[in-house]
């Protein structure tokens, strides 16, 4: 098992025809994503490379039956986009699309929040993340997928490119990955770390998960009291921005600390004191991981 | 986006928060000027994205033409706290029977606007948070409905606002929570907002955040916030769309990807080196964005070495490298005293640091790892030779 995405999805791309947009897609499938559609009002009835086009999720829902959305369409026009992509049935929303504004997530947040409790299955990852990779299974997103094998380590970040740096060093270690799931550096993302948490304590192949965090909001801080009480695999993290100044920016939209709020070091510390190892370096929380998998994979006595 | 006192308050003003007039201005004789039109007596307040203006002497209160400009001529320059006063506030001045606290703010944690009163206004309200819990109301709001009447009322009552403005103050709150939401901010805070003997109340100061990623909705708000103060290179770097913040050491950074820059950061700091900058160059394969990416980073003087840190993914690491190569011939001598540590990475890196090593770049070194790498430039940093 893996988590989010596998061999059973089935993905169909807002913004396909856009330059980024289908140089992306393109890539997924080329890897094994079934990709069976794209979204671009006003280009119904093309194709990008045999994958048919569609001008509302409505008609790609009826017409291929896509079970993920990936949203790769630029900041104004994303937020509706997702809300027509989860109108119109699709269960998995995956937004790339970095810069949508604040507001625009706290409606997409709680509008999808408001359909959940209705009894409706729908999730949002992003939006300003890197996408979902499940490797030998299907990628959906921007993942580079050649640093990863199949494995037991489960991946869940804030940020892309340190996942890739972090996720690579326990590659080169040996171990192989279930999913490595990007939740993005927006103030409000549709998912948070507890909520991949609960995915990945539940999949059986899943033997470890490596957090990695950074400054700004409450988190790391809200995965720590989760790991604790509900989680009995091992969780390692890193955090990012111990020398971030308070009241700037660090690239990311939600990274940022706010006064005393929000700081690399609380958020460690909150780890720490509920047990979870957290690395000073991406190297050093590699090592951790594998020493950790090299204990847990010893055969019982 | 952080704006000053006096942007808030005209974005209060739009949204029907009662605040006293006054005018902006830059000069000792315009803020006669402004005084005399609005009317002694005067506050003269300092433009500074700082808080404590009051305690630093940037508040005074003017009964006259000779004490505004007084004050005017001893607030412009000021510096408080490494902000340089260049604009001040003068608006008449109120007479305050009460000094309360609002708020409305994005509450992460809850993804839920967050309001907040009390009747401790005029203090630090971190303060009143912990030491008088009970005195510091906090409601959330549906963001799908708004805030509703009834529960501003509510929120007025339960802070133990004055009864006889409790209806003025949940109009404050209202007209607050529609400033936070029509114009994208993440915070908008009123600190006080006072009661007035006549029982008005009225908004005497503003702290207000507008989110970056909304300002395509709101054109006029482009312009604003404290562009005078902001750092030079931080400016540039905005317009050249690039993310960059200054921080005062001598290591400059940059790198593909806010979270590993950040992460390079923590590494070089924690090697025993001091950050100069937090830059995201992106991609980090096109030779001019490269270029433009490098000559930000040594227009700060305070340089002694720069780590280039690429961890490549999509983007191949000889694409950068060829980027960098193409890059530092086009900067040329002038640039190039100061030594660079590349660490390449990821996808192609053997024949990325290949390509750099055969182009015999002088003053640059390769690293393959981020440790290795933060080692190095901390060494160049110090002046400790060229480390192999």
């Amino acid at each position: 098992m893996s988590v989010l995405v596998d061999e059973h999805t089935r993905l169909a791309v807002a913004g396909i025809t856009g330059r980024e947009g289908s140089f992306h897609t393109l890539n997924n499938r080329r890897y094994g994503t079934n990709v069976v559609g794209g979204v671009t009002p006003g280009k119904g009835g093309q194709d990008v490379e045999g994958i048919p086009v569609f001008d509302s999720w409505e008609q790609a829902v009826a017409e291929c039956q896509p079970n993920t959305a990936m949203i790769f369409v630029p900041p104004r026009f994303a937020a509706d986009s997702i809300l027509e992509a989860a109108a119109a049935g699709v269960e998995l929303v995956i937004a790339i699309t970095e810069g949508i504004p604040a507001h625009d997530e706290l409606r997409v947040y709680n509008l999808l929040k408001r359909e959940r409790a209705g009894g409706r299955s729908i999730r949002l990852i992003g939006p300003n993340c890197p996408g979902i990779l499940s490797p030998g299974k299907a990628n959906v997103g921007i993942i580079p997928a050649s640093f990863f094998t199949q494995g037991n380590v489960g991946v869940v970040s804030r940020s892309g490119t340190l996942t890739y740096q972090i996720g690579n060093e326990i590659a080169r270690a040996g171990f192989g990955c279930s999913t490595i799931v990007g939740i993005g550096g927006d103030p409000v993302p549709g998912s948070s770390f507890v909520d991949v948490l609960e995915l990945f304590q539940a999949d059986e192949q899943t033997e470890l998960v490596v957090l990695s965090g950074e400054i700004g909001g409450s988190a790391e801080e809200e995965a720590a009291e989760y790991i604790a009480e509900r989680m009995s695999k091992p969780v390692v993290a890193y955090i990012a921005g111990f020398t971030a100044p308070a009241g700037k920016q660090m690239g990311h939209a939600g990274a940022i600390v706010s006064g005393s709020a929000g700081t690399a070091a609380a958020k460690a510390q909150a780890l720490e004191a509920r047990g979870v190892r957290v690395g000073r370096t991406p190297t050093e929380t590699a090592e951790i991981a594998v020493e950790v998998l090299g204990r847990a994979s010893l055969p019982a006595a | 986006m952080d704006l000053l006192e006096y942007q808030g308050k005209q974005l209060f003003a739009r949204h029907g928060l009662r605040v006293s007039p006054g005018r902006a201005v830059t000069t000792v004789e315009d803020a006669v000027a402004a005084a005399e039109e609005v009317g002694f007596p005067v506050v003269i307040k300092a433009q500074v994205l700082i808080g404590g203006r009051g305690k630093a002497g940037g508040v005074k209160l003017a009964a006259d033409a000779d004490e505004a400009r007084e004050h005017a001529r001893n607030i412009l320059g000021m510096d408080i706290r490494g902000h340089i006063v260049r604009k001040l506030w003068v608006e008449h001045a109120s007479d305050i029977a009460a000094e309360y606290y609002a708020a409305v703010l994005l509450d992460r944690s809850a993804k839920k606007p967050l309001v907040m009163f009390s009747v401790e206004g005029g203090v630090d309200i971190e303060e009143v948070a912990e030491r008088t819990p009970e005195k510091l109301i906090r409601r959330h709001v549906d963001p799908l409905q708004g805030l509703t009447r009834e529960q501003a009322v509510e929120i007025a009552t339960a802070g133990a606002a004055d009864a006889d403005v409790v209806e003025g103050v949940a109009d404050a709150l209202l007209a607050l929570y529609e400033v936070w939401l029509e114009e994208d901010a993440t915070l908008a805070e009123i600190n006080p907002l006072i009661v007035t003997p006549e029982r008005e109340v009225k908004a005497l100061d503003a702290k207000v955040s507008l989110d970056g990623n909304a300002l395509y909705r709101h054109p006029d708000s482009d312009t604003l916030s404290d562009s005078e103060n902001e750092d030079p290179i931080e400016r540039r770097a905005k317009e050249q769309g690039l993310q960059y913040v200054k921080l005062d050491g001598d290591i400059g950074i940059l790198g593909n990807g806010a979270g590993l820059v950040m992460s390079t950061l923590d590494v070089v700091a924690g090697a025993g080196g001091r950050p100069a900058n937090f830059l995201d160059a992106g991609g980090g394969s096109d030779a001019e964005k490269v270029k433009q990416a490098v000559e930000l980073i040594l227009e700060n003087d305070a340089i002694k070495a720069v780590l280039f840190n690429i961890f490549g993914g999509i983007t191949r690491c000889d694409e950068v490298a060829r980027g960098l190569i193409a890059a530092f011939a086009d900067i040329g001598e002038s640039g190039r005293s100061i030594p660079f540590v590349v660490r390449l990475d990821g996808t192609n890196d053997l024949e990325g640091r290949r390509l750099l090593a055969d182009a015999h770049l002088p003053n640059v070194y390769t690293a393959k790892t981020m440790n290795e790498a933060a080692e190095k430039v901390v060494a160049l940093a110090a002046g400790v030779g060229a480390a192999a």
